[in-house]
């Protein structure tokens, strides 16, 4: 059977370059980087490459890089560290209805500590109004958080802009960039973010690395406290070797950025033109206009998501819907519900997202074996019957 | 069993021995088996920090805990598993009826909804969207064909048949399903399990009802429902309508139930023997007054047949026999079917504790003719 990997949203192959580059660090150069003699040189000249190779696809300086395990690390040390830092000047934090777990589960936890949390709506497309934003500011808003780009739909959030707003009003603004840093070009010296989250899985590195770009004077209450590695922001003994990973990760998107979002958009659009050409009854969800390259997400009506995945599934197909809970099974997606799509479209939605070494031969597969299987659970839905 | 080879079935486990040996035995005879787990409600017990703050210790019989059995069971026998989210489904069709039932003055039957709602409508439509032949559980029951129309028939293990829990299976559903089990014994069935060497052969069996995790079901009434303790209070009388006490709220009560009346005196021992919504009166009576000579029985559902009038043609025929609770005990009735389709069922001999909300299937021998919902007792 074919196997064909289309959730790199979820997380990414490690490439073989970067395991290279890592290997050394996990057999032979296995010292502190901490320590004063020489088994430390090789592991701390390995960390500064690193943490310059991040800064150089983030255009930031090496010193605003600090290395965290996951990207929910990083958005629960920019929001907590934030709260923290500025509980005595305020207590109101702006996020939006899409965020990632990540992000709306630090939230909820920080409301019951006290903070009060608005949570901006989206439109059908997934887009936020900013003139809400600008309406819930607040005199004591300390923190803004707001995503990159959506995990299931690929919109890309106006950032920029929201960074204008946020830098006006003095107000201290976090973009949980996990699903765009390696996806499109971010520069972190034109865009007013402070604080940004990426992940080292989501850009072909390895999984247990990742890294917060924290603008210089911008104060944060560690969530590890311990030795004074990460300068004091993040203690324990760093994971060298996968670090080592991020960094040469980070290099090779900064090199072929330009060439996967060429090749990665076509296969989207590929995809998306013939499912459109051989599917009734599909939409396409999202900004179509503002998303990442790699991501489509479509809703097949009268389908559930969870049954068009495993019978993807079954032809070897790696696609997803919702996000997966601790049984692993699915839940319906909180994103195309905020986007007010209907019961039956949220839950008919399969989010396909495209890697650097797709291909055109794999994409034709899955126009070629997804009309039978859609067709085929159509013919169970008596809403289906009922509609035709 | 139908041998025909690489057909698929899809395999609905709850992690427990009995689908754990159903998915083995299907696919030592050649099936391309899918293992398939629902996921039907949150467990406290399976959030920590949910399980510190409630006290809560074990899941029902879809926790987290049974659910990676099953996929250890799925993963060893080398068949791709899942898991299916039909929680909603679940809240609206079996947890709300449920309550409703208990607030009705009924004591309801969770397990034979979920087979009919869940299991084989729902569950079973999966099935065939995934291009699957046949849906198969671990249930103690048969399908065998006679005259060419497939009968549900009791599993070949009598202290352990099931087929009371399915009366509902349609002709479809009936011709979809496979029972490896139906004609194994639960010795038997442990024994293979243990050959199998499947992680699961020495589980207990689960009990108690699945989504009630800690507490009573009283507790769980109550808690979803809000202040009914407060506000349900009413009187305990005898038939004669003499006052003997009070109680706390109908629904904590069960046909038959003697411990948690609050009753002392000489007079006792006493037993719920009506509960009347109508006046919020708790009615008890020494236990000879827990006997009926028949029962009264709705939404009836002849097993794989169509239709009231299928239903008058097969009682016409002697030799049935009634099974009024989830037990191995039968007693040989006649059954009429009413003007407006529900079933007046006669003892021969008087019932002890017919309790409206359960359901009454019927049988001829082993072969299960159908069911309902009993209303009332009668005499």
């Amino acid at each position: 059977m074919e196997k064909i990997y289309i959730d790199h949203n979820a997380t990414t192959p490690l490439d073989h370059e970067v395991l290279d580059e890592m290997l050394p660090f996990l057999r032979d150069d296995w010292g502190n980087p901490s320590s004063v003699h020489w088994a430390a040189r090789g592991p701390k000249a390995a960390m500064d490459t690193a943490r310059e190779r991040v800064a150089a696809l983030l255009n930031c300086a090496p010193l605003e890089v600090v290395f965290t395990a996951t990207g929910t690390e990083g958005d629960n040390h920019a929001i907590k560290g934030v709260a923290l830092a500025k509980k005595n000047k305020g207590n109101h934090i702006i996020t939006t209805v899409v965020e990632h777990p990540a992000v709306l589960n630090t939230c909820k936890y920080l409301e019951k500590e006290g903070f009060a949390v608005t949570y901006l709506k989206v439109d059908a497309m997934g887009r936020l109004d900013l003139d809400e934003l600008r309406a819930a500011i607040r005199p004591e808003t300390i923190l803004i958080s707001i995503m990159y780009a959506n995990n299931e739909t690929g919109v890309i959030f106006p950032i920029d802009e929201i960074g204008e707003i946020a830098r006006e009003k003095g107000i201290v603004f976090h973009t949980d960039a996990v699903q765009a840093v390696g996806k499109i070009p971010i520069d972190v010296k034109t865009l007013k973010v402070d604080l940004l989250t990426l992940s080292g899985h989501k850009l072909y590195g390895p999984k247990g690395t990742g890294a917060l770009f924290v603008r210089r004077g911008v104060r944060l209450v560690p969530l590890m406290h311990g030795g004074h590695q990460e300068r004091n922001r993040r203690g324990g003994t760093e994971n060298v070797a996968g670090l080592v990973g991020l960094g040469k990760a980070c290099e090779m998107a900064n090199e072929s950025m330009e060439e996967n979002v060429k090749h990665m958009s076509g296969l989207r659009d590929r995809l998306e033109k013939g499912i459109a050409a051989k599917i009734p009854d599909i939409k396409i969800n999202g900004d179509v206009e503002h998303r990442l390259p790699n991501t489509a997400n479509i809703s097949f009506e009268y389908v559930e998501g969870e049954s068009l995945l495993l019978g993807l599934d079954m032809m070897g197909v790696a696609a997803s819907s919702g996000s997966a809970c601790t049984s692993g099974s699915l839940e319906p997606s909180h994103v195309l519900l905020a986007m007010s799509l209907s019961h039956e479209m949220s839950h008919g939605s399969v989010r396909f997202s495209f890697g650097k070494d797709n291909t055109e031969a794999e994409i034709d597969y899955i126009i070629e074996v997804m009309p039978p299987i859609v067709e085929r659970m159509r013919s169970m839905s008596p809403l289906y019957a009922g509609a035709k | 069993m139908n041998l025909q080879k690489k057909e698929k079935v899809v395999v609905a486990m709850s992690g427990g021995v009995d689908s754990s040996v159903a998915l083995a035995l299907l696919k030592e005879h050649g099936y391309d088996c899918i293992g398939v787990s629902m996921q039907l409600w949150d467990y406290a017990a399976d959030d920590v920090n949910a399980q510190a703050e409630s006290g809560a210790v074990t899941g029902g019989c879809c926790s987290l805990e049974d659910l990676h059995d099953a996929r250890r069971v799925a993963r060893g026998l080398d068949v791709p598993f899942y898991v299916l989210n039909m929680k909603d489904l679940f809240e609206e069709e079996v947890v709300e009826y449920f309550t409703a039932a208990y607030l009705q003055g009924k004591t309801p039957n969770p397990c034979v909804k979920c087979n009919e709602i869940l299991k084989f409508h729902a569950l079973r439509k999966k099935a065939l969207g995934l291009g699957a032949a046949y849906l198969a559980t671990g249930h103690y029951a048969r399908i065998e064909n006679i005259n060419g129309r497939p009968r549900l028939f009791k599993g070949v293990d009598k202290t352990k048949d099931q087929s009371y829990f399915l009366f509902t299976m349609t002709e479809a559903q009936l011709n979809g399903t496979l029972f490896p089990l139906g004609g194994m014994r639960k010795s038997e069935v442990r024994a293979r399990a243990r050959e199998l060497g499947l992680k699961t052969s020495e589980k207990k069996e689960s009990q108690e009802i699945c989504f009630v995790e800690s507490g009573t079901y009283r507790d769980f009434i109550a808690s979803r429902e809000g202040g009914l303790k407060e506000k349900g209070g009413g009187k305990i009388t005898d038939r004669n309508g003499k006052i003997l006490g009070t109680h706390e709220g109908l629904f904590q009560y069960t046909i038959g139930q003697r411990k948690g009346l609050g009753l002392g005196g000489a007079e006792g021992p006493f037993y719920v023997s009506e509960i009347d919504t109508v006046n919020n009166r708790l009615v008890v009576g020494p236990s000879h007054e827990l006997y009926s000579q028949g029962l009264r029985a709705g939404n009836i559902i002849w097993t794989g047949r169509d239709g009231a009038e299928a239903g008058a043609e097969i009682i016409k025929a002697p030799g049935i026999t009634a099974r009024i609770r989830y037990s191995p005990d039968e007693v040989a009735c006649r059954v009429s079917v009413n003007n407006d389709e529900s079933i007046t069922v006669e003892f021969e001999s008087p019932q002890k504790s017919v309790t409206p909300g359960q359901a009454v299937v019927l049988y001829r021998g082993d072969m299960v003719l159908g069911g309902g919902w009993i209303e009332e007792a009668i005499g």
